[in-house]
């Protein structure tokens, strides 16, 4: 039943480029790519519990390797992508390596501290980088003469990798990797003493989750044809890190929850209020906490069970999702 | 000429034109303007870092309200959208988007910000929409040849830098110059333009430069730096709430050089006053607008119209903000080119007019200042002058300097 | 030749001792303003064991409203007390009424709320106030102090000053009362603290306005300098955030020191590393933290946090 269910969402997701204007396909486009990077935070944070506010780092530069291949060296958009994420993971994983000593808070604090200096950074290396002028970038076209117009084939590109990324990710996470990953964020000692190798484990995550992010930030500078620093911001780290708290921690269809609330609900703020939008989207962010403390997907996974199992206590399902961590000193 | 060779001249000349007629019709778009109402777009940052520029925004509203008021353009009411980008490209490219294939505008006018516009400048273009007066000192607005559609507005950055440079090598023997400046876009380009201006002699005189970030709380580090590299000019090339610090600092640990203030930070009231009118003698900036605070400008008409207009139409705008001044200045400009349109208010005739302003004054402008734009040359405004401040008010002298084009 | 002529006299080149000590001097003053701010972090920190993100905006919030005051006419000092009860009752109120309905909640459910706060008091503050700057009145002198070569604000001073003797009280208080002891039961053992009858859920409460209190000094310490606009802590927070993981979360203490070190180092290397120069300066602040944690993953002065069995 599930299975019918997702095929039926991807046709809908697959026909609506055609009935929809330019415009929206790019919103959705814009939709798709938060959900990837959503969806590589999550594997970070939600199953392995280890706080990251500095995603926005990968993501910029995932961004900026796509525009300085293209833009310096002239080479195909479709080679970008890949690069894109290999750099990532290979930068993910360095920085997981040192970060490993790090527990809840100090970690987001290191990570946020590599989101703050990306900017900088990006503005200093300016003979790479186009500075604060940024790069300009031309929106690729669909290719083998398809009749599709830009936004669309973006629409089509990003979602294909969408796709693949969600399978491998689920793929990974169904198995015994995904269990070991989820063992070390609830109890790091006893996965250890069980043999799991967690240093390896843990720095490799990061490395995973960095790739996805970068290819989300590749697909982006596609998406938008313009990189700059002020396009990676501390901000951007924070939207993520909403994305998939309000998505659902810990849970794949979280990442698209998540993308849909970071992507829509500001301009929808914006209707409300012109005045004062931005506190109506804090609003709405402490409500849907209030209402749904386990993001979307979480509460709906909670309404499924007690729909379907009524009989099964509530603790049960409250047990499932991931607890607080951090416990105190001695 | 015989009564059957006009004859024949007139069917000639109808034949011309019907024939010229449908071609030329069918190159017309009429796009967000109807009988009654004109559509303009633009982007502010009206949230995050950058939001205290997002009333300049608010002021151009304020301004077509008044038109509107009394009667609109050619019977058509302004309905003027603006949308918040938070200075971020991803986000302008976004509701610019929305403005221009959902809302459907005729034309954006003064999109706020540097890398907002070098975002959208590919697209405006390429969709042929015009993309006027937009709102950054940046000096590549003015490619008429490339980007037929953006037009910029205020006179740019690197212009300001060199009009300085060639102030130092004319006046000051022995120049030891030391730069303060914004670590972005606006920063680097009036270094540029001053490091441009300076020539061969730019390393040889350029003593020390320090830079500094819109999130940092002091640069009270780096005026110390600059002091002690023994520069007797200073290049400041900062906002309004690191002027006032690098001015009372500087007078604080006892360091006077020949101390150039930029535009952006000229205002008597929020910058000069809380720095202290002593402390802020001597110092000496290029201006092409009138200060609103300052004194001199207390009874001259254009100044009392602004804020009357202020008091009618824009209450909580603050009456010592410049922005709000220059906010009003540019929608006339604007109401100008849209009355110049006539009854055709297609995109190419919007950006033919746009293109077609020949001596037009501006109320905040200084006296001597027009506006003058040509298919070739896309940058309104040309002229700034010097002007030193004397303790009471900015004192303006010298000639009217001519902008370099680029 | 025309205009005014050359620069000025200038000042003898200083000593190179002289240039030292005077951006010594001013990383202290630059670390006095994150300092004052990490203490409030580490405040809440240790009180409720929840990162308050909302810790800058209520600090700016508060001076926004003790400017309010002084614009209606009352003198500096009684402003500034009513400030500070207000911001009081204020954090008290946002902890019972926002915070407590996700107490238990996962712990980046907490943060995220705290983060609707961050908006919701920008936005607030940026459409009643509006988001051009205004300046704000300092209670120190503002002729400079000079000493021999060295010029230092009579502001910055007085600004370190109340830094340090909050400091001072809040060290008082945790140690020296039987309040400060059941603040500090109470986020080490919610649980047994109960069975001791300490009533949990207001000494969070307490905490939250004592923090918010902390963060009003801070916001009224700072704005002199760095001119009062809805935006003006978001650079501090970051650099608050830097001296607290410098210090250590766990040490008032250690936010205090953390907030010196990251200032004078941060004027230490833009002044001296020249391939740094000033362009990197705040990347040079962020570097820190990283260096510090991966020697002292919990901070400087912080307790290593042992994880039971």
């Amino acid at each position: 039943m599930k299975r019918a269910g997702l095929v039926l969402v991807l046709a809908v997701a697959c026909a609506l480029p055609f009935f929809m204007s330019g415009f929206r396909a790019f919103q959705f486009t814009q939709v798709y790519i938060y959900a990837i990077a959503l969806l590589g935070l999550n594997l970070l944070t939600g199953y392995n519990g280890q706080f990251s506010l500095g995603h926005g780092a990968f993501y910029a530069i995932g961004a900026y390797t796509t525009a300085i291949m293209i833009d310096k060296w002239n080479i195909g958009y479709g080679w970008t992508i890949p690069t894109a994420a290999v750099l990532c993971l290979v930068v993910g994983f360095l920085f997981g390596w040192p970060a490993l000593r790090l527990e809840g808070l100090y970690l987001a604090l290191a990570t946020f501290s590599l989101a703050l200096a990306i900017p900088q950074i990006l503005k200093y290396f300016e003979h790479w980088t186009g500075g604060s002028q940024g790069i300009v970038l031309s929106k690729p076209k669909a290719p083998f003469g398809l009749p599709l117009s830009e936004d669309q084939w973006l629409y089509f590109l990003t979602l294909a990798i969408l796709i693949v990324l969600f399978v491998i990710a689920a793929n990974l996470l169904s198995g015994r990797t995904g269990r070991a990953i989820v063992a070390i964020r609830d109890n790091h000692i006893a996965a250890e003493t069980m043999g799991i190798n967690t240093a390896l484990y843990k720095s490799a995550v990061f490395g995973i989750s960095a790739a996805y992010t970068g290819v989300a930030g590749a697909l982006s500078g596609l998406a938008i044809a313009f990189v700059a620093p002020d396009s990676f911001t501390a901000f951007l780290s924070i939207t993520l890190l909403t994305g998939i708290v309000i998505g659902g921690l810990a849970t794949i269809s979280g990442a698209i929850f998540g993308a849909l609330f970071i992507q829509f609900v500001p301009n929808w703020a914006l209707d409300i209020s012109k005045a004062a939008p931005w506190a109506i989207f804090g609003i709405f962010l402490i409500v849907f906490m209030y209402v749904m403390p386990r993001g979307i997907a979480g509460s709906l996974r909670l309404l499924w069970i007690r729909m379907t199992r009524p009989a099964v206590v509530n603790r049960q399902a409250d047990r499932d999702v991931s607890s607080r961590s951090t416990p105190h000193s001695t | 000429m015989s009564l059957s060779k006009r004859f024949v001249a007139l069917l000639v000349a109808l034949a011309v034109a019907a024939l010229a007629g449908p071609g030329v019709a069918a190159a017309q778009t009429v796009v967000g303007v109807t009988a009654t109402e004109i559509k303009i777009g633009n982007t502010n940052p009206y949230s995050g870092p950058a939001s205290a520029y997002g009333t300049i925004g608010k002021s151009i509203g304020a301004y077509f309200k008044k038109v509107n008021d009394e009667g609109g353009i050619n019977g058509r009411k302004i309905n003027y959208i603006s949308y918040d980008d938070q200075y971020t490209p991803p986000k302008t490219v976004e509701m610019v988007r929305k403005l221009v294939e959902q809302d459907q505008v005729a034309l954006l006018f003064q999109t706020l910000g540097t890398p907002p516009n070098s975002a959208i400048h590919k697209y405006m273009n390429e969709k042929k929409v015009p993309h006027l007066f937009v709102a950054t000192g940046a000096t590549k607005w003015n490619d008429p040849k490339n980007f037929p559609w953006t037009m910029g507005f205020q006179p740019n950055y690197q212009t300001e830098g060199r009009i300085y440079a060639a102030y130092v090598l004319k006046n000051v023997p022995d120049a030891k110059v030391g730069i303060l400046y914004q670590n972005d876009d606006y920063g680097k380009d009036y270094l540029k333009g001053f490091e441009d201006g300076m020539g061969d002699v730019a390393k040889k005189l350029i003593v020390m430069k320090q830079s500094y970030e819109v999130t940092d709380p002091t640069i009270d580090s780096q005026i110390v730096n600059l002091k002690n590299s023994g520069a007797n000019v200073f290049f400041n090339i900062t906002i309004p709430k690191f002027a006032v610090q690098a001015i009372k600092k500087s007078h604080d640990i006892g360091w006077k050089p020949l101390h150039f203030l930029n535009n952006v930070s000229s205002s008597l009231g929020t910058v000069l006053k809380p720095a202290g009118l002593d402390a802020s003698k001597g110092l000496i900036t290029a201006l092409y607008m009138k200060e609103i605070t300052d004194p001199q400008w207390k009874n001259d008409k254009g100044f009392q119209d602004w804020v009357a207009w202020m008091k009618k139409y824009y209450p909580e705008g603050a009456l010592d903000d410049q922005s709000n001044a220059f906010g009003y200045n540019v929608a006339i400009l604007m109401t100008q080119v849209l009355k110049q349109c006539g009854n055709d208010f297609s995109r190419e005739n919007i950006m033919r007019q746009a293109a077609n302003v020949k001596n037009f004054e501006l109320p905040l402008l200084l006296p001597g200042i027009k506006i003058n734009t040509s298919p070739t040359d896309f940058a309104p405004i040309e002229q700034e002058q010097l002007a030193k401040f004397d303790g009471e008010r900015w004192a303006l002298f010298g000639e009217m300097v001519d902008a370099f084009r680029k | 030749m025309g205009g005014s002529g050359g620069g000025a006299a200038v000042a003898p080149p200083q000593n190179i001792m002289d240039i030292f000590v005077q951006q010594v001097v001013s990383g202290l003053a630059t670390g006095g303003i994150y300092a004052s701010l990490a203490l409030a972090l580490v405040m809440i920190y240790q009180a409720t064991d929840v990162v308050n993100f909302a810790q800058g905006e209520m600090a700016m919030f508060s001076t926004y409203l003790c400017w309010s005051l002084l614009q209606a006419g009352l003198p500096y000092w009684v402003a500034f007390v009513a400030t500070l009860v207000i911001a009081f009752v204020g954090g008290l109120l946002i902890e019972r009424i926002v915070i407590r309905p996700v107490e238990n909640a996962p712990i980046l459910t907490i943060v995220i709320v705290t983060l609707g706060l961050v908006f919701i008091l920008n936005s607030v503050a940026g459409w009643v106030y509006s988001y051009i700057q205004k300046p704000f009145p300092s209670p120190f002198p503002s002729k400079p102090i000079k000493i021999g070569q060295i010029v230092l604000g009579a502001h910055d001073l007085g600004a370190i000053g109340v830094t340090l003797v909050v400091l001072l009280l809040l060290f008082l208080f945790f140690r020296y009362t039987t309040l400060g002891l059941a603040m500090r039961a109470a986020a080490q053992n919610p649980a047994s603290s109960r069975l001791c009858g300490i009533r949990v859920g207001w000494m969070l409460a307490l905490g939250w306005g004592l923090a918010a209190t902390f963060g009003g000094v801070a916001g009224m310490m700072i704005a002199p300098n760095v001119f009062l606009d809805p935006n003006m802590m978001t650079g501090i927070q970051i650099y608050a955030f830097a001296a607290a993981t410098v210090g250590g979360f766990t040490s008032p203490f250690g936010a205090v020191v953390g907030g010196f070190i990251v200032g004078v180092t941060e004027n230490l290397v833009g002044t001296y590393v020249s391939f740094i120069g000033t362009e990197l300066k705040l990347t040079v602040a962020l570097a820190m933290i990283i260096i510090v944690l991966l020697v002292k993953p919990s901070g400087l002065f912080g307790r290593s946090i042992v994880r039971r069995v």
